[in-house]
């Protein structure tokens, strides 16, 4: 197998988590249809994938951190354990943030998106490709994750990152920006048929993932 | 949990606009006969090509008496769009049924069949009070991130009346929403700008001071409600209280602009100590910085009628006028007509707002009133008492429905003989202009109705987040 799926793996990911509204960019629609200015839909997109990125890093840090004080059998399991108990919270209760609101300013919405993608488990979803060899040999150094040097293994996890946020942030911004043009043509008129469920489809591909995990 | 988002749920007003007619509504219906007699929600089909049309299909009965069914709402609107706590995938399917003087509050399920709601949850009054510290549940509205509720006083009876949540999954109290209420002292009505994070509040009285019916000396002493109260609906305080002067008497319905980059709001005020006229408030941000103050104007007054003494409940004999008593206003969702109750008078008016600031009046129509006991175009020889009262809009603001009945003693203060519900309908030319519509005329019996919720949602139910 090609060693370049893991990254293409992290890219859809990451547009997929674009493309759920409830990941930022129909938050910085709103918010720029409430100022009446493309920029402020701009302003918005910066700090929502900002916080998109730090609670995928948070994931990523602690997994790095894990994988050097357990071996990567106890990791598996335990990272399916949490996976799954998150796939199955997801199921039973819609949970959303409390407390937020339509005027915000940037450090807000960085805290908005870190808590969205963070309750949402988007970090866990990335796991299992990061926990994947292939992945680890993203970096060229041909060595076996358990041998990687601390760093290197470092530099490659946050590349993927941003990769994965890359992806999300590009078509996060593509959708805000559309809409934001042709809203008085279009409206939100195609979300009402179109947005279909993201937290159930999130919750099986958190049970996905932790099936994956173990097959690693 | 649905798939795709509830088809009734719009981001815009605009599109909401365009919603389908309703062919039900539901409605709040008191039994004023006290015993064992018990309050009941309604079910009216208003599908003009059904057999049915203009007649109750259902009736769900509460558990207890003495609840007072007053206003009620749903569980889910067209908010769960929003896009900081976005949730689409929730029904509007439990109606949540408050008794304004039992303080129990009764959860109905639609979905099963619509025509005869079951109920599913009864919070006891112990529980309202334990966990939120009021009483008197009044409005009912669907949030971003909750159901809330407001209330008129504390389990005692005195104030301070105020806001609370039900958790959106379970119903379950979840305990009194201000952080900091600064001057607020009453409640009754509550209603939000989503788009500014703010906050509005209205003044009746205490439980104390209405349940008993209005108290003369209260009132001619200025004591009832008279300000309104600004909010952060993220931080939960109080910034700024809107006084219209202590002559201005119950300061009662909200009806904020639907599109929610305008933040503006009519309120309607039941009496003013001077002249006994109803007035309509426009409240408004002020122009400028975001951080702007609100203000407040009056853009409508309606007079008293005079009347003869002999006419007149003993309540009102010494002032030889019959005042309006605006006790409901709403607001179609293009927040193009804003629509006013003078159950004093017996008449509906329709007014044009597309300038806020100065309304026009485009429509009228009397029926019932204290002297007037005007008829319906079904049976023009029979006179009607109660007036108009709760009044409810479609999405699309062609038809428009209203019930007579205020609150059991009131009611008697004011129509002594008591009142005969009944529910009507009026239709809507597109350019302003309403009339009745002769085949809707929906009698109840022994019940009297009071507020109507619409299927799907009507022009009063859903708070949006995009213009």
């Amino acid at each position: 197998m090609s060693q370049s799926w893991p990254w293409a793996l992290l890219l859809l990911l990451g547009a997929y988590h674009g493309l759920n509204p409830a990941m930022g960019w129909l938050f910085a629609l709103a918010l720029g249809l409430q100022e009446k200015r493309r920029s402020a839909v701009i302003g918005a997109l910066f700090p929502i994938a900002l916080g998109h990125a730090l609670a995928i890093a948070a994931a990523v840090l602690v997994l790095d951190f894990a994988r050097n004080i357990l071996s990567l059998g106890v990791l598996k399991w335990a990272v399916a354990a949490i996976i799954a108990a998150m796939g199955i919270y997801r199921l039973l209760r819609a949970s959303h943030p409390r407390g937020a609101g339509m005027r915000v300013g940037g450090r807000e919405l960085i805290e908005w998106s870190f808590l969205m993608a963070s309750a949402h488990g988007a970090g866990l979803m990335l796991i299992p490709v990061l926990l994947a060899r292939p992945t680890l040999g993203m970096h060229h150094s041909r060595s076996l994750p358990m041998e990687g040097s601390m760093s290197s293994n470092l530099r490659v996890l946050l590349l993927a990152t941003l990769v994965h946020t890359g992806a999300m942030l590009v078509v996060a911004g593509i959708l805000a920006i559309v809409f934001f043009e042709l809203y008085d043509k279009i409206g939100l008129r195609i979300l009402r048929r179109t947005w279909l469920n993201f937290d159930f489809l999130w919750a099986v591909a958190l049970l996905i993932a932790a099936v994956a995990v173990l097959f690693l | 949990m649905l798939f795709k988002a509830d088809p009734t749920f719009y981001p815009s007003p605009k599109l909401a606009a365009q919603a389908p007619a309703e062919k039900l509504a539901y409605v709040a219906a008191l039994n004023a006969n006290g015993g064992n007699k018990r309050d009941a929600l309604a079910v009216v089909n208003v599908d003009s090509q059904s057999k049915e049309y203009s007649s109750v299909v259902g009736q769900v009965d509460m558990p207890h008496a003495g609840d007072e069914l007053h206003h009620f709402g749903w569980n889910a609107c067209s908010s769960a769009l929003c896009p900081y706590a976005p949730h689409p995938h929730v029904e509007r399917r439990y109606l949540i049924v408050p008794g304004l003087r039992s303080s129990r509050i009764h959860v109905l399920d639609t979905k099963p069949d619509p025509e005869k709601p079951k109920i599913v949850k009864v919070i006891e009054p112990q529980s309202v009070h334990e966990r939120t510290g009021y009483s008197r549940p009044h409005t009912v509205h669907c949030g971003p991130d909750g159901i809330y509720l407001s209330a008129l006083g504390s389990p005692g009876g005195d104030g301070p009346g105020g806001i609370f949540a039900l958790d959106h999954d379970n119903f379950e109290p979840l305990g009194r929403w201000e952080v900091e209420r600064g001057p607020q002292h009453f409640g009754y009505d509550f209603a939000w700008h989503l788009g500014y994070d703010i906050a509005v509040t209205s003044e009746w009285g205490t439980p104390n001071m209405v349940e008993n019916g209005v108290n003369p000396e209260l009132l001619l002493a200025g004591k009832y409600g008279h300000n309104l109260h600004i909010w952060d609906l993220r931080k939960r305080r109080h910034l700024q209280s809107l006084d219209l002067g202590p002559e201005q008497q119950m300061v009662l319905e909200l009806r904020p602009a639907h599109d929610p980059t305008k933040a503006y709001g009519f309120v309607g005020v039941v009496t003013s100590l001077k002249d006994l006229s109803s007035s309509i408030w426009l409240w408004h941000k002020t122009e400028g910085t975001s951080n702007g103050k609100f203000e407040i104007k009056k853009v409508i007054e309606i007079p008293a009628e005079a009347a003869d003494p002999a006419q007149l409940p003993p309540l009102l004999q010494g002032f030889k006028a019959v005042p309006p008593l605006l006790t409901d206003i709403n607001l179609s969702v293009d927040d193009r007509f804003l629509y006013a109750s003078c159950w004093g008078t017996g008449e509906m008016r329709q007014y044009d707002v597309r300038d806020p600031f100065n309304p026009k009046l485009v429509g009228s129509v009397h029926i019932g009133g204290i002297v007037r006991h005007a008829p319906h175009p079904v049976n023009p020889k029979r006179p009607l008492n109660g007036g108009p009262q709760m009044v409810e809009l479609s999405r699309d603001g062609r038809r428009v429905f209203f019930t007579n009945s205020l609150y059991a003693a009131w009611d008697k203060q004011f129509y002594s003989e008591g009142i005969d519900g009944w529910m009507v309908k009026l239709d809507v030319a597109p350019e302003g202009g309403i009339q009745f519509d002769p085949k809707f005329f929906v009698e109840f019996g022994e019940l009297r109705p009071h507020q109507v919720r619409l299927q799907g949602g009507d022009a009063s139910s859903d708070f949006y987040c995009y213009p």
